[in-house]
């Protein structure tokens, strides 16, 4: 395949980035879409320019590093996967393809296609754990049974990776869908209930103080959530949130 | 031998662990406030401990490469994770773990540390259920479980395919109540380059800040490194990109013995590689084996015919396959030892039975557990008379609820329907059980250098049964390091802050500055990539997953060789004051240009097979491994002196009193 790339390159926080066109020949479907700038690097160091960067680690879906906008899209067109699993064949011959980073104004652009997501990491800071000491004394696992049901709606919560695609795809730029994955996640377990109300006010306070925008109900995070967490998810954070409020 | 003291405590085995936690000197709740830990990772290892030592009242400061601790590599684990719970009342006992534990690892672990897992290892479950890790449960609302190569029992607790990122996501929320209380500063993006040793003592770290590029000096009473695994060495692995070897290896120049570094364990159950672009294997989870049945044709012409693509697996009748791990190993079957698996795999494809393109792949079926799990629920839901559609349709069902997302990701990557047509997998690079050296206590053999998880040599011998990796994690960082480091710490109340401007820290503040002006200097050749993956193939051929003494002769001469010309020619654009992602690569094959040789010499003295290292010339007539007891029952650490070539071995003796040494069979 023979594309064509346009990408954003910005040098620090500080400068004025652009995007920068570059033709690129012998892609095969087979490669992933990492793997395709993997190639293009390779090209730009032979010829004594800078390679592009961009965040990426395990190259599996599941941490959450890799943060490409691709044709407007987080993570790319295809659904359900995080950009690291998006492969080439989904690309046609000769297509052009806009490649920027994740665009919220909690997200500042760090480098080229890299932004600073350590705003995700005060939300979580702010309560999402249980205040449990790790001191080996706890009890028997067995002792708090859980209904599959339960467990299950938690452990789909909590498969949330801390992408942002969400927050990129969302007009408002609202961290909503992430904040209330972990809030649902514990809401629907046992552990979870003694901080509950903390937990949900000191989150959502936290999130506004970074600057995410207010959720309009649109339902974009929900398409270009790689791990399909669910709008009930907010549903349910609001319902904490605002019986948290009138208790407190 | 004096050098390398074990520390393992007198007395019965089952008593050790208690009567030393009775033993160590504490550190008054008041005094811990003026202490300083440096932790190094923050994977399960790291995150753990870092937590556990915030919530002892230590001063912690964190480090990872990645932007935020959630992302370390721990959050890539599938399967599950091990202990001795026996909520399945199928005879468990944390004997029976350790046992299988030590035989699994052929015989090259330490007894004592093994049995002080197994202990543990129960805790863990309950210490993750009460942070709100979603493990699988039953109907009943009790934990569910499945099992997993090498054992018999069913002792492994799950979240979906997705147990290390939920375990993860429990020390990483543990880590966040220490944040959010002030007792952890976590540097993100910050790598460590170099450890500070001040009178004998580990004392500091210097640090790379990733987005500016600038040096930093971080002081310590004690430095813990939790900083995973070096299986990139191979450059195509299952590990994330950025795994590396860096922090150990600059605390083995500083005279940290490096362990077992050939003890490498090659994971049966990955997808093949697919072309020359590929950037890493991706791992499908060993549980996979629980019920899916590992097949090659029986006749070559078939196998020749599929890789042709003129014939489909499918269309290939029972009695025409051969499903050879329940043909040689009758009493596990699927569920063989990794190293048992990975190896007949290769000896299948070697012989000419691949069935992929490049001949370098087997089948791993689910056909005959989708019949079976349809007939199952055809009964147990009343339904008389189905059809083969509708049993085929239940069993899908069953199929997709257990290993759903996993052959999503199958398909995802290969773009074939595994429900339908059988997935290909072949070997690769998975975990180092190599790694630092450590006694009981987890220090090495500096003073106040502790290394825990992947990072340490100890527990797993030469192979390692699966599921145990996020053990060990949560056990050293939640269990053992907090109280065994106190012991250490108790001698350190008076000391006060470590200042950073002293001679010990400018000296290593320079080594590091000089390091990265020479490799900014290279000539410009080739890229960094270049060099890995020169590297990396040949620590696939000549130290994989079949080694001889002529081919790791010649892998000795050819890294020697290979580092010389990166040092002289690497190429690397940009500046070091800033983000230069070519550099931090750069500087972590560096490393592994230094460890891949003292990996292929460690293989190289090793006269003997056992677990992930296999040596052609020591094989028993039907191809088992034959491990040499009598010479070479030690855990080799070796001692830096310059080049790798000079590294000097020492041997710790592993004395087995309560294990008698078998044969490893599988039989
Ligand atoms: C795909 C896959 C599946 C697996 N599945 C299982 C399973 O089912 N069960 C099981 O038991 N095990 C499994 N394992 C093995 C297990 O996941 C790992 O062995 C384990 O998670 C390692 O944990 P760790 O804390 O030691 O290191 P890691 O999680 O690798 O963490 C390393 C940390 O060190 C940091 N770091 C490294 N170098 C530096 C440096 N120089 N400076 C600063 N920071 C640094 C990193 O940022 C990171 O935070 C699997 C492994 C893989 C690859
Ligand atoms: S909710 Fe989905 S899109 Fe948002 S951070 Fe989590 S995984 Fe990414
Ligand atoms: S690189 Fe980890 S999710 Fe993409």
């Amino acid at each position: 395949m023979k594309l064509n790339l346009k990408i954003w390159r910005q040098k620090d926080a500080n400068a004025k980035g652009e995007l920068v066109t570059y033709p690129i020949k012998g892609i095969e479907g087979d490669m992933s879409f990492l793997e395709m700038l993997d190639v293009l690097n390779e090209e730009l160091i032979n010829k004594g320019d800078e390679p592009v960067q961009f965040d990426h680690d395990c190259r599996e879906g599941i941490c959450g590093a890799c943060s490409l906008q691709i044709n407007g899209e987080p993570h790319g067109p295809d659904r359900l996967v995080t950009t690291c699993q998006l492969h080439m064949r989904k690309f046609n011959d000769g297509d052009t393809i806009v490649i920027e980073p994740f665009r919220a104004t909690a997200f500042p652009v760090i480098n080229d296609l890299i932004v600073d997501r350590s705003s995700f990491d005060r939300i979580q800071q702010a309560g999402g754990y249980i205040s449990v000491n790790t001191s080996g004394n706890t009890v028997d696992a067995n002792a708090t049974p859980i209904n599959k049901h339960a467990a299950d709606e938690a452990m789909d919560a909590a498969t949330c990776i801390g992408c942002g695609a969400c927050v990129a795809a969302c007009k408002n730029a609202s961290a909503m869908l992430f904040t209330s994955a972990k809030v649902s996640q514990f809401a629907l377990l046992p552990q979870g209930q003694v901080e509950a109300v903390d937990r949900v006010q000191n989150m959502v306070r936290q999130m506004d103080l970074e600057g995410f925008g207010n959720c309009t109900n649109t339902g974009a995070c929900e398409i270009e959530c790689p791990k399909g967490i669910s709008l009930e998810n907010i549903a349910r954070m609001n319902r904490e949130y605002l019986s948290a409020t009138t208790k407190g | 031998m004096g050098i390398l003291d074990s520390k393992v405590p007198k007395g019965p085995l089952a008593a050790k662990w208690t009567q030393h936690k009775n033993d160590i000197n504490l550190v008054n709740p008041a005094n811990k406030r003026n202490i300083d830990i440096i932790v190094v990772g923050t994977g399960l290892a790291g995150g753990s401990a870092a937590a556990t030592l915030a919530e002892l009242g230590y001063n912690v400061k964190t480090f990872c490469y990645q932007d935020s601790p959630r992302r370390a590599h721990s959050i890539a684990a599938q399967g599950g994770i091990n202990a001795a719970k026996n909520y399945q009342g199928d005879g468990d006992s944390p004997y029976r773990l350790f046992y299988d534990t030590i035989k699994g690892g052929d015989y090259r672990s330490r007894e004592a540390n093994v049995y002080r897992l197994a202990e543990e290892s129960a805790n863990i479950i309950d210490q993750c259920v009460a942070q709100g890790v979603p493990f699988a449960r039953e109907y009943g609302g009790m934990l569910d479980n499945r099992s997993f190569g090498g054992v018999l029992v069913s002792r492994t607790f799950y979240a979906k395919g997705q147990t290390g990122q939920q375990l993860l996501l429990g020390a990483y929320s543990a880590m966040n109540r220490q944040i959010n209380r002030g007792k952890i500063q976590s540097f993100n993006r910050h790598e460590m380059m170099d450890m500070v040793l001040v009178d004998g003592k580990a004392r500091g770290i210097i640090a790379r800040d990733l987005v500016t590029g600038k040096i930093e000096r971080h002081s310590a009473h004690a430095v813990v490194l939790a900083t995973g695994g070096y299986g990139n060495v191979f450059f195509l692995s299952t590990n994330a990109m950025g795994s590396n070897v860096m922090a150990a290896w600059r605390a083995h120049r500083r005279g940290a013995f490096f362990a077992n570094p050939c003890f490498t364990q090659i994971h049966p159950t990955c997808i093949p590689v697919s072309g020359d672009h590929q950037s890493k294997l991706t791992l499908m989870s060993e549980s996979l084996r629980n019920d899916g049945r590992i097949w090659v044709p029986k006749r070559k012409d078939d196998a020749i015919a599929i890789r042709e693509g003129k014939l489909k697996p499918i269309q290939l009748k029972e009695e025409d396959r051969d499903y050879y791990l329940e043909r040689r190993y009758p009493a596990f079957g699927n569920l063989v030892p990794r190293d048992v698996a990975s190896r007949a795999a290769k000896e299948r494809c070697d012989a000419g039975f691949g069935v992929n393109k490049t001949g370098e792949a087997v089948y791993l079926d689910f056909a005959s557990a989708i019949q079976r799990y349809g007939e199952e629920e055809a009964l147990t839901h009343g339904i008389k008379n189905a059809d083969d559609k509708e049993i085929t349709r239940l069993g899908k069902k069953v199929v997709e609820a257990k290993y759903g997302n996993l052959f999503q990701m199958y398909e995802k990557i290969v773009d074939e329907n595994p429900y339908e047509t059988p997935m290909m997998i072949y070997p690769a690079v998975h975990y180092t059980m190599g790694g630092l050296w450590v006694d009981y206590n987890l220090q090495t053999t500096i003073e106040g250098c502790y290394c825990a998880g992947e990072a340490n040599f100890s527990d797993h011998g030469a192979n390692r049964l699966g599921a145990s990796a996020l053990m060990q994690g949560l056990a050293d960082g939640y269990f053992v390091l907090p109280y065994t480091i106190g012991d250490y710490l108790s001698k350190d109340i008076r000391t006060g802050a470590i200042p950073t401007d002293s001679p010990e820290f400018d000296a290593a503040e320079k080594t590091v500055q000089d390091r990265l002006d020479k490799l900014m200097a290279g000539s410009g050749q080739h890229s960094v990539d270049f060099y890995h993956k020169k590297l990396g193939k040949i620590m696939w051929d000549k130290c994989g997953m079949a080694r001889n003494a002529e081919h790791l002769q010649e892998a000795i001469d050819e890294i020697s060789a290979l580092r010389a010309d990166f040092w002289a020619n690497v190429k690397i654009p940009g500046k070091a004051d800033g983000m230069n992602q070519e550099l931090e690569k750069a500087g972590r094959v560096a490393d592994f240009l230094e460890l891949g040789e003292l990996f292929a010499k460690d293989a190289l003295t090793r006269n003997e097979s056992c677990g992930g290292h296999f040596r052609e010339e020591y094989q028993t007539a039907e191809g088992e491994a034959l491990r040499d007891d009598e010479n070479f029952k030690f855990v080799s650490a070796w001692e830096y002196k310059g080049e790798p070539k000079d590294a000097v071995l020492h041997k710790e003796e592993l004395k087995y009193e309560n294990i008698e040494l078998k044969t490893r069979s599988y039989k």
